[in-house]
Formats: C-alpha cells, structure tokens, sequence
C-alpha cells in the first residue's frame, strides 16, 4: 500500500544526496504517505506517543545531569534539582506528570487498536510490536519511579521484586540476581538507573519498527475495510498533520493542567518521605496505570498462581490476533462483540479500582455481614478480562453475524452505507 | 463538529480514568479523622494563589521558637528563605545572600563545620549560604529523645494526604476525647490525635494562645489558630517553593496553547474544507 515513491528530486543537491542516501526521498515518502480518509481523532494518539516520547527522554537526560543514584544522595538530588536548578522546577514534574500522560496516550492507543481490530491480518507485527513497546514502557515506569528514593519507591520496589521470589525453584536466586543482595539496596538503585536510561532507547528503536511495519502494512481505518483506490486516501501532509496538531493541542492542555496546577494529584505523598527500610508505610500502592495488574495480581491467594495470572494479562495480547479471527475487523459491525467490549473497557477500570483498594474492603454490604469485598470484584473482572480474549472473541468470530459493510472507504464516506450504531460516531 | 465531539469523548475518557484513580487514591482513615479535618481556604489554592507572605513570615518565627527544636528543615537553605516568592525576599536584593533580614537569620544559627587548622568538629554561626542544620546527631539520638522521631518539616506538606489542611488540623487536633479502645492501649508520652494516622501521636500539644509574641504594628494576636495557620503557610512555602512561579507561568502557557489550538482547530477546518471524510 506504501506505493511506488513519488518524490523527485529538485536541486542539485537533493540529487546528489538521493543517489547516495535517498534520507529526503524517506522523509518525504513519509510525509505523502497515503493515509485513509475516513480516520478519526483515536488515530492520532500514535503521534501523541510520539511526542511523549520524546520528551521523556529530553526531560529524562536533563534530570540525569543533576540526579544522583546513591541512596543516601537520590532523594535529596531530585530536590535540589527541583529547588535550587534554573527549569528544574519545571523540568522534574514533566518527567513525573509525562509519565502518566505517556500511560494515558498508551491505553487509549491500545484500546483503539482492540475496537477497530487493528491488530488483525496484515497488522500482527505492529500489533505485537506494540505489545512488546508496551512491556518495556511498564518496565521503565517501574524503574523509574525506583529512583526518586521516597517510601512508596523502595516499597514498591520490594513488593514488585519480591513478586519474582515467587517462580518456583529459581525464584530467590532470581530475585537477588535482580536485586543484586538479599534486599533493595544501593546496588538495586544504581542498576535500577542504569537499566531506566537504556529501555528508552529501545522503545525508541521499537517505534522505528511498529511505524515501519505500519507503513508497509497501511493504515486501518475506522470501518476496518482495507483501502482499495487512491480516492479512499489523503496525503498525511497536510491532512493529517493539521488534525494530529489539533489534538495534540488538547491534549497538550490536559497535560499542562496537570503540569502546573496539579502536579502531584497522580502520584503518593508518601513518596515525599525519604525510603526508610524500617517504615512499613500502611498502604503500598502503585501508581494509577499499574493498578489493573496489580489487582489481577492479587485475585488469588497464591503468589505464584497470581504472578502467571498477571503474566498472562499481558502474554495474551500477543495471541489475540488468532485469538480473534473474525475476518471483520471493526467492531461498528460485530453488533454483539461491541457489547463485550464495552463491558471489557468497564472491567479494566474495576480492575483499577480493586488495585487501589485494599481487598477485603467491600464495595457494598446488603443487611448485616453481606455483600461484595472488592477481592471478589476483582476475581470477577479478572475472569471477564480473560474470557474476552480466551473464550468470548473466538466464539464471536464463529458465530456472529457481523452487519453488513460498506464496499469501500469511499462508498462510507459518501453516505451509502449501514454504519450501524458506533460508540465513536463516525465522521 | 462530529470530529470535535469525538475528541471530547477521547479527552473525557482519559480524565475519568486519573479521575477514579486520584479520588481513590485520597481516600481517609479513620471515622475521627474526618471530623477533626479543618478545610480552609488558603491563599495559595486555586489558578492564582500566593502565599500569604506576612503569615507565613510570622510562620517562620513559629518554626523558630516552636517546632525547630525538635524538627529540622532538611531541604532548606537560609538563602532560601529570601529567594523570589518566599517569605523574606526583597526586590533590593535579588541574590538572597546579600539580604541583611536572610543574614540575621542565619546568623541565629549555630552550623556545624570542621575547623580548617586542626580538622576537628566544630560550630560556627550560619551564614545565609548553609543549609538548616540538622536538629539530632542521628535518627536514633531524635527517637530517643522524643519516643519517635520526629519528621523533617521542609516536604511535610507534601508528605500527607490533605497537604496544608492536615498540618494545620493536626496542630490544632489535640481536643478531642480518645475513643476507649484507644484510649487503653496509649502508653506515657502519646497522645491522641484523630488527624494522625491510627489516631496516636508522640508529639504533646504545643501551641498554645499566648505562646509567642509576633511584633510588628498590625500583628495579629498568637493565637493557637494563628499560629497554625501561620507556620502552615510557611511550611507549604517550603515544601513548594516554586508555586507561585509555576502557577504564573502556567497562566501564559495554558492561554499560548489555548490560542494555539483554536488556530490548528480553523487551519484543519481550512485544510479539510473540500474533502469528503
Ligand atoms: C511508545 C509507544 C507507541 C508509539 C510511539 C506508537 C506509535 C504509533 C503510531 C505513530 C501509529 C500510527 C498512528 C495511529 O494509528 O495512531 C501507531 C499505530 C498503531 N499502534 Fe502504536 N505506538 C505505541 C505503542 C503501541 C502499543 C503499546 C500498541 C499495542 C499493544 C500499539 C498498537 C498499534 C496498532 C495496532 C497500530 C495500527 C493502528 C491502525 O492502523 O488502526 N502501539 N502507533
């Protein structure tokens, strides 16, 4: 779908440099590259990523050059920098707000993917790819907020850690491999930091494969029906470069909200006291977009079973591509599985409630005694988030009689079609 | 305007997931502990808040004569307190060291040093570029003279849920009757106190009306509620020093991206006039 390029060169200069590096010919290729037409504002939070990004790793390396990964040193650097640093007041909350913004951008990016079947034939590399990306944006996420040394980093890291203590015969070998001694310690922290400035390069390296990948497959689109003819595409410039920029914009204003007037609302106060291995604080919770996963973690007594189990959310994103073999790829027109997946959406935000409470709480009591803790809330959302995958898709791709579609892009945007009900109303 | 609804679900979405997880994430503790809850207006809430720099600089006499002889300010330096936005700054003297009111300060201070011709340990007054000294040699010499230890006060605004109104609830939270079950198990030297976590706290009750004398023409009368609201301001200062800054330039940057994105908003209507989507 990428097509034959359609850039010549002017100049004598571009000339020359196309016949020995053809870099302006990928530049421009990219920036013409034929995109839908029909594509809404949920596509453009890939180039939000993008930008997210980017400024991780810029805010990131500015705050290495004043951070220092000692731990009777981490926790008053970060202040200093905060304090006494031109931009530091600035440039630390970026980081930490960015953070969430880059988890923010991510879901709604991946539940995207999962409603328009994105992830269906010929996109299963930039899906996976993506899962891949995704891992490694937990794993940074982790190690970086090691580093700030507060309470809920050193507890947090113990806990995580301590979870890898849980695979059967090598599990303490592990977790002192990992930790490098019998607890979280100096050694932890400096390798914590060492590993946190390297996954960023290699999720950067995996972006350059998943948008590769995306430009060779093409782009989906809303209605999931492949493009046919040119006249179902639009330049990317200026097309959507305009739109992108729009969103962008807003959600660069979420994002400065958050920036300037609640830079702390995201996180825990307990991580402004400095760790103490001594001090249990009373509540050990992760930060907002681990809490799904922590709450399937904890779904069952047993560590290890609850390790598989929150493994398993993650490695069963790689089979859904077969998982789902529905040959229909946008939910508008799987009548049935639309309902599934809405009550999936609902699930992961149970799921991320659980995690933030503590399970024998209730949700509700009826009469004395009676009701619902939240450890059986989420073993109910933790069975529905696996049979979606596991049982509800593959049924649906056997039995559903998907609605009837549009020929072409074309034929959808010019009026023609069924489009059905969609969640997102189509443009 | 499809597309522009479109964008506010997506944006609704988003703000309803950190939603849940924020509100969840402030949820209380105790029964007590809402009711002893004090929720003020402060100046430095909202999109333009200030501290109230004359509060919080009788704030810092309280911490002075009152709680820094338990805890320290482990964040601070004397020159902070005459950076720009803090409590003492003074547009005469743009570097805080050279600030007579900074100087005086620290020279109420004794820091500790090491001598330079023989190398042993010594004191030596404060000047405005040393940080706050530490209050205890050690965290085991400040547990054992106060039965816990107590926390450094320069991030504590930051290191509670309910921020300033905590600080400023627990101070004054000393009044009330300890519940039973609690009340058995308090040993000597604790005190109940429904602000605190679990109810109990190794600090007495220490303001009282009276305590202190805050000079000064218009001074308000130190009354217990006075003097916590003052040091309140003074602590939120020091835990958030850059506040006003930040709020400030975050004004101009939130109006710059508003513009902004109204502009992107008509060139993608401009862009898009002709095309079928
Ligand atoms: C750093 C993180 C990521 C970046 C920068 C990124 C970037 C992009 C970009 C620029 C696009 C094209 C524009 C768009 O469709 O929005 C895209 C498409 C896509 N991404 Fe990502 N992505 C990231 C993470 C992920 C993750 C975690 C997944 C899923 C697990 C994923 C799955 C997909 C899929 C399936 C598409 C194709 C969508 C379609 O054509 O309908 N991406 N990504």
């Amino acid at each position: 779908m990428s097509g034959p390029s359609t850039y010549v060169p002017r100049t004598g200069f571009s000339k020359w440099m196309d016949e020995r590096l053809p870099i302006i010919r990928m530049g421009s290729d990219f920036m013409t590259y034929p995109s839908p037409r029909n594509l809404n504002y949920w596509y453009a939070f890939g180039g939000i990523l993008t930008l997210c990004l980017i400024t991780q790793i810029v805010t990131g390396i500015i705050i290495a050059m004043h951070y220092t990964p000692h731990i009777d040193l981490a926790f008053d650097s970060v202040q200093r920098f905060k304090r006494d640093v031109s931009f530091g007041w600035l440039i630390q909350p970026l980081h930490a707000v960015g953070a969430s913004m880059f988890f923010l951008a991510v879901y709604i990016h991946m539940f995207r993917g999962l409603y328009y079947g994105s992830y269906k034939a010929p996109r299963e590399m930039i899906w996976m790819i993506g899962c891949v990306i995704y891992l490694l944006m937990m794993a940074t996420a982790f190690l970086g907020y090691t580093l700030p040394w507060g309470q809920m980093s050193f507890w947090g890291a113990t806990v995580i850690t301590g979870f890898f203590g849980a695979v059967p015969f090598v599990g303490e070998s592990l977790q002192q491999w990992l930790l490098g001694g019998y607890s979280v310690s100096n050694a932890t922290l400096q390798r914590f930091f060492s590993l946190h400035y390297l996954l960023p390069f290699l999720i950067a390296a995996l972006v350059g494969l998943h948008v590769w990948a995306l430009h060779h497959a093409g782009q989906n689109n809303p209605i999931g029906i492949s493009v046919k003819t040119k006249k179902d595409t639009l330049s990317f410039h200026p097309y959507y470069t305009v739109k992108d920029g729009f969103a962008v914009g807003v959600f660069l204003l979420i994002f400065c909200f958050f920036l300037f007037y609640q830079p702390d609302a995201l996180g825990h106060a307990d991580n402004y006291i400095k760790a103490d291995p001594l001090v249990t604080p009373p509540h050990i919770v992760p930060e907002w977009y681990f809490l799904p996963f922590y709450a399937i973690l904890r779904a069952v007594e047993n560590k290890l079973f609850g390790l598989i189990l929150m493994v398993g959310a993650i490695a069963v994103l790689f089979f859904l591509p077969w998982l789902d073999f529905s040959k229909v790829r946008s939910m508008r027109f799987r009548p049935i599985t639309r309902w599934f997946f809405i009550i999936f959406i609902v699930m992961c935000f149970i799921l991320g409630w659980c995690g933030a409470e503590t399970p024998d709480n209730m949700v509700f009591t009826v009469g004395d005694g009676l009701g619902l803790n939240f450890l059986w809330l989420s073993r109910i959302a933790t069975a529905y988030y696996f049979a979606y995958f596991i049982i509800i898709l593959p049924a649906m791709s056997l039995i559903e009689t998907p609605k009837e579609r549009p020929a072409s892009i074309t034929e959808a945007v010019l009026g023609h079609a069924d489009r059905g009900a969609p969640l997102v109303p189509a443009e | 305007m499809k597309m522009l609804k479109n964008l506010l679900v997506a944006t609704g979405l988003g703000l309803a997931a950190i939603g849940t997880a924020v509100t969840v994430n402030a949820a209380g503790s105790s029964e007590g502990h809402a009711d002893a809850m004090k929720h003020m207006d402060w100046s430095f809430n909202g999109p333009f808040g200030q501290y109230d720099r004359d509060a919080a600089q009788r704030g810092y006499q309280v911490y002075k004569e009152v709680c820094s002889s338990c805890h320290a300010l482990d964040q601070l330096a004397f020159r902070h307190l005459g950076d720009k936005g803090a409590p003492f700054f003074n547009a005469d003297f743009p570097n805080p060291n050279d600030n007579p009111l900074v100087k005086g300060f620290a020279a109420d201070w004794d820091v500790p040093d090491v001598d330079s011709d023989d190398g042993s340990a010594m004191t030596r007054t404060g000047i405005p570029a040393d940080n706050f000294p530490p209050i205890y040699e050690n965290e085991i010499a400040a547990a054992n003279a106060n039965g816990k230890a107590p926390p450094d006060l320069s991030l504590i605004v930051k290191a509670r849920n309910g921020g300033a109104d905590y600080v400023y609830s627990l101070l004054l939270g000393y009044d009330h009757e300890a519940p039973a079950e609690i009340a058995e198990s308090m040993g000597a030297g604790s005190y109940y106190n429904p602000v605190m976590e679990g109810g109990v706290i190794a600090m007495p009750p220490q303001l009282q009306d009276g305590l202190l004398d805050y000079e000064g023409e218009n001074a308000p009368a130190a009354t217990k509620e006075q003097m916590a609201y003052d040091v309140t301001q003074f602590l939120a200062w020091s835990a958030d020093p850059k506040l006003e800054q930040r709020k400030r330039v975050g004004f101009g940057t939130m109006i710059y991206l508003f513009l902004l994105t109204i502009l992107l908003y008509l060139s993608y209507r401009q862009v898009w006039k002709n095309v079928k989507h």
